[in-house]
């Protein structure tokens, strides 16, 4: 652990859930806590680095795989791929009725990236802080407690934001695409309250339109909370029973085996519900 | 919550992969997948297929050999049939030859022995006369009893 004698339990535990920050301060580049008054245009290093790396990795592996298929009798590699791509096609087809080249591959790599970013949890939480303190100590001259490294993207609120939003931004895509812009506007206004009589009826545009969005803006919010606070709560217990001694061995492993099915879980809840909000999106009967 | 550019970065970053996912992954791993399914699909009809020519063979041949075991059957019956008329044929024939070798050999003999007894007969009537000559002598005048030395030689 990259900790100076002085670190106490809470300590540790922040300095295990702040992120890499970088931004700039008066026009040069600075680093971490300099940056505590960069507001929005802070960036977190960390959190871009690993979610894109392991996005790379995702797509490396898949176009390596798809630039070797072959009809044939598939190789151990290719069926463990194509195992993947077929239950996420199977996921599609059960759920969106309809035809679109962008479910699938959308579905596909929400899936297969969340869950890896979600398996980085896995890996022991002190190991590549530690490290990162290390490099930082030895080749930056840095005080390691300075060095600040969360090698779990989707426990960062941006990254699973920035998901959910892309999802948001494509359900509003399909819903104008599918419904029209007045066929939406019909949604949000005249659902789910509505009136042969036509005062009635312009009485209750403003309640349904209230109803409507809150129901509308609660799908993303609830997209990015979700995988965010089950990865956050997670990661946090995982640095908490780093922090109490030998025992925390067994309570290590049990928790890890938990979360196994956590991390898989959640990477498919995310990927089931973009299915299901799309396919709402553009389906026409509300 | 502390939000920031980052959401932006890793917004840029989803469309990114989620883009490269849609043209260069997610088609030719579908294809693959798809192409094989129809391949195995076009197998299995095939080798259905295969299997009902092979019942239709078999029958044809149980059928064509059965048809061949009845020629084989009529083709032997026809011909002890033959062989018996043939047989039958050949008896007759030669019991009507032997009948008729028969019937000219009795013929013959007949004619023979009418012939032979003729002979005799004559030859019998000249010793008669010759002892009738010798006998009588110069009594008897040969040609006022001819009439019956003829009733004799009728009579022998």
């Amino acid at each position: 652990m990259a900790a100076g004698e002085e670190l106490t339990l809470s300590g540790h535990i922040q300095h295990h859930l702040t992120n890499a920050k970088m931004c700039t301060v008066d026009g040069s580049v600075a680093f971490n806590k300099a940056c505590s008054e960069a507001g929005f245009w802070t960036w977190h290093i960390d959190t871009l680095a690993w979610s894109i790396g392991l996005g790379l990795l995702f797509l490396w592996v898949f176009r390596s795989a798809a630039t070797k298929a072959t009809t044939g009798v598939p190789g151990k590699f290719q069926c463990f791929i194509e195992m993947v791509v077929e239950f996420v096609a199977a996921n599609v087809k059960d759920t969106f009725h309809g035809k679109s080249a962008l479910i699938a591959p959308l579905a596909l790599t929400i899936f297969v990236w969340v869950f890896l970013m979600n398996l980085m949890d896995l890996i022991p939480v002190d190991f590549l802080p530690a490290f990162a303190g290390l490099v930082g100590e030895q080749v930056f001259a840095m005080d390691s407690h300075d060095v600040y490294m969360k090698i779990v993207p989707t426990t960062d609120i941006n990254m699973t934001a920035a998901l959910a939003i892309g999802v948001f931004v494509l359900m509003i895509g399909y819903s104008v695409k599918i419904k029209g812009v007045t066929g939406f506007i019909k949604e949000l206004t005249l659902h789910p309250f509505s009136s042969s009589n036509l005062f009635v009826q312009i009485l209750l545009i403003p309640f349904n339109l209230l109803l409507e969005t809150i129901a509308l803006v609660a799908k993303p919010f609830s997209l990015a909370l979700r995988l965010f606070g089950n990865l956050y709560a997670g990661e946090l217990i995982f640095i908490l029973i780093g922090a109490v001694g030998l025992i925390q061995l067994p309570l290590h492993f049990i928790w890890a085996v938990f979360h196994i099915l956590v991390i898989v879980l959640q990477a498919f809840v995310f990927m089931m519900l973009t299915i299901v909000y799309l396919s709402m999106a553009s389906s026409d009967n509300h | 919550m502390n939000l920031n550019a980052t959401l932006l970065g890793e917004l840029i970053a989803f469309a990114v992969f989620v883009l490269f996912c849609m043209k260069f992954v997610w088609p030719p791993l579908n294809n693959a997948i798809e192409a094989r399914q129809k391949k195995i699909a076009d197998g299995l009809a095939a080798s259905d297929r295969a299997e009902k020519d092979l019942a239709l063979a078999q029958d044809k041949a149980k059928d064509q050999l059965k048809d061949a075991k009845a020629q084989a059957a009529e083709i032997i019956e026809q011909a002890k049939k033959r062989e018996a008329k043939m047989i039958d044929e050949a008896v007759h024939k030669a019991n009507a030859e032997r009948d008729n070798i028969l019937a000219q050999a009795k013929a013959e003999l007949e004619a023979e022995r009418n012939r032979l007894r003729e002979e005799l007969r004559k030859q019998v009537a000249a010793l008669a006369v010759a002892g009738a000559e010798k006998i009588l002598q110069r009594s008897i005048d040969e040609a006022a009893h001819s009439d019956i030395l003829e009733k004799l030689v009728q009579e022998l």
